[in-house]
């Protein structure tokens, strides 16, 4: 044990090096890369790949304007839009609906251990299934139609939602409650002056969080035939009408782009109050 | 006009000093009409109805009940489209956040002087965002042809676009003295960016290629319905066979996938950060 001060050098050399780690790190990227590499082989650009990637870029400034300011009828972007839109919210508003008891059900502070592990097991295996397999089992059930979209994107945003509900149920400080209760109020003033403010913001914000995410989803829920923009968007690109591709994508972007401004600014005030 | 906002404002309360507080009107009144229209007409627009909800909804649990028992043999199917879509994920996350790394650079508040310039990047970014993976997959396959490239390419670049915003939020919070002190020495923007910010943040950039990683590979398993490649078109296939005891094999492959690399990932950030 030495007394002096070290110098620099003597404190770098003191540092852990972790190089067993950085090393096994290193050749288990390079390991990869090369299964990657053999794997996912390079099909070059072909002519048509390019001018197809030309044409898609230069759609966007191209776009047709009977479609995309088409206000009447079904086959127009605004109306395409709104239909994402619904699907997006409905399917959010059931999912969330679904997922508040849930989440109740699976939280260590109101229930038992060996139960709230059922329910943790539950959700992470409602999670795991991709949105798209979710969509075809449902084309079973309600055939195609935006319908479908809705209860896809309902079961789809449990997982993730009661996740999150979970964190905020366990958060709740149980002072508050201690102090209504020690001011005399009954179990129903309890949850209505104890609980509900204290979980409400939390939950508007994931499931307007969640919506922001469902608006995507419900755009490539299209390809299964669960309506929305996705399904014009995808023939109109095989179909190789450009024009069309250009109307609905500049549709999509602004659309996205607004609801993403407006999620954000409530959910900051949400958060901060202001 | 008076009588409707008397109708809804809460009731007074008299305190114990004889002071009238009168309590705020509740935001409810003008949301939840709000909601309530949106609610009707969306379940218009969507054709909602919960007549073939009560009557076809348990098809859904039949579709579930027939993939049990799963099919184990089919797994021998399954293994290698599973294996490439682990690696279009690793391939496109490496690829995505490689190139993230400079775009977040030319994004951030505190790097670039130019303000336009910085606006500019972020617009343009922020409309790569918004576009959905499997449509980019769908534009790279008409590009580079059916397979596993096309959607590699397209997890490469739903990665660079989130990676992208996410990174230059850290930058914009870094703390700027080490900077400072490495620019006034006589580096240049980007020595002094390298060393000088970098080292805050390598722990918080690898974690956040390991939490695309881990969505990508959810991402990822549905690619190959477009035909860009991994499980998806097997998923696609043998759902259209109604082969569900395949369906569920496939599902319980992918479901142990994604606990495992998610485990791993989550114990590799926590001792990072």
């Amino acid at each position: 044990m030495t007394t002096r001060k070290l110098t620099v050098q003597e404190q770098l050399a003191k540092w852990p090096s972790h190089m067993v780690l950085k090393v096994g790190a290193v050749a288990g990227l390079i390991i990869l890369l090369a299964l990657s590499y053999y794997y996912i082989p390079y099909p070059g650009l072909t002519d048509t790949g390019i001018r197809i990637a030309r044409n898609i870029l230069f759609s966007i400034f191209n776009p047709s304007l009977d479609l995309l300011l088409d206000f009447s009828t079904k086959n127009g972007v605004v109306y395409l839009l709104f239909e994402t839109a619904a699907i997006a919210f409905l399917g959010t508003l059931i999912g969330t609906l679904v997922s508040i008891p849930l989440a109740f059900l699976s939280s260590r502070n109101i229930m038992p251990n060996w139960f709230t592990n059922l329910g943790i097991a539950l959700i992470t295996i409602i999670r795991t299934f991709p949105t798209v397999v979710y969509g075809l089992m449902f084309i079973r059930v309600a055939g195609p139609g935006p319908f479908t979209g809705v209860l896809t994107l309902a079961i789809a945003s449990i997982g993730m939602v009661s996740k999150l509900f979970i964190e905020t149920i366990e958060d709740l400080d149980p002072g508050i409650i201690e102090a209504l209760d020690a001011s005399g109020c009954n179990t129903i003033q309890k949850i209505q002056y104890g609980i509900i403010p204290q979980l409400l913001g939390n939950f508007t914000s994931t499931a307007i969080y969640r919506f922001e995410i469902n608006v995507k989803y419900a755009t490539i829920l299209g390809m299964v035939g669960a309506g929305g923009i996705g399904a014009p968007l995808i023939f109109a690109i095989s179909a190789y009408r450009w024009k069309d591709v250009g109307a609905l994508l500049i549709g999509l972007i602004i659309f996205v782009l607004v609801i993403e401004l407006i999620s954000s600014k409530i959910r900051k005030k949400l958060a901060t109050g202001e | 006009m008076e009588k409707i906002k008397k109708f809804f404002l809460p009731r007074p309360i008299i305190l114990s000093s004889g002071k009238i507080v009168q309590p705020k009107l509740s935001p409810m009144v003008y949301i939840l009409p709000i909601l309530g229209i949106a609610i009707y007409y969306s379940a218009q627009l969507t054709r909602f109805k919960f007549s073939t909800l009560i009557n076809r909804g348990s098809q859904f649990f039949v579709i579930v009940g027939r993939m049990i028992p799963p099919n184990p043999a089919y797994f021998e199917r399954a293994w290698m489209p599973l294996l490439i879509t682990i690696l279009m994920s690793v391939f496109g996350t490496i690829i995505g956040s490689a190139f993230s790394l400079p775009a977040a650079y030319v994004s951030s508040e505190n790097m670039v002087k130019n303000k336009y310039a910085k606006l500019a990047f972020r617009a343009i970014f922020s409309i790569l965002r918004t576009i959905p993976l499997l449509i980019l997959a769908i534009i790279f396959r008409n590009i580079f042809g059916l397979g596993a490239f096309a959607g590699t390419m397209a997890v490469g670049v739903f990665t660079f676009t989130i990676m992208t915003k996410m990174f230059y939020e850290l930058i914009d919070t870094a703390d700027m003295g080490p900077f400072e002190a490495i620019e006034s020495s006589g580096a240049s923007r980007v020595q002094a960016f390298w060393s000088g910010i970098m080292p805050q943040l390598w722990g918080q950039y690898i974690a956040l290629i390991l939490y695309n990683f881990e969505m990508n590979i959810r991402n990822a398993a549905i690619l190959g319905y477009v035909g860009a490649g991994g499980i998806g078109i097997l998923l696609n296939e043998r759902l259209a066979w109604r082969a569900y005891a395949d369906v569920g094999i496939i599902l319980i492959a992918l479901m142990v996938t994604v606990y495992l690399i998610e485990s791993l990932s989550r114990h590799i950030r926590k001792r990072l950060l």
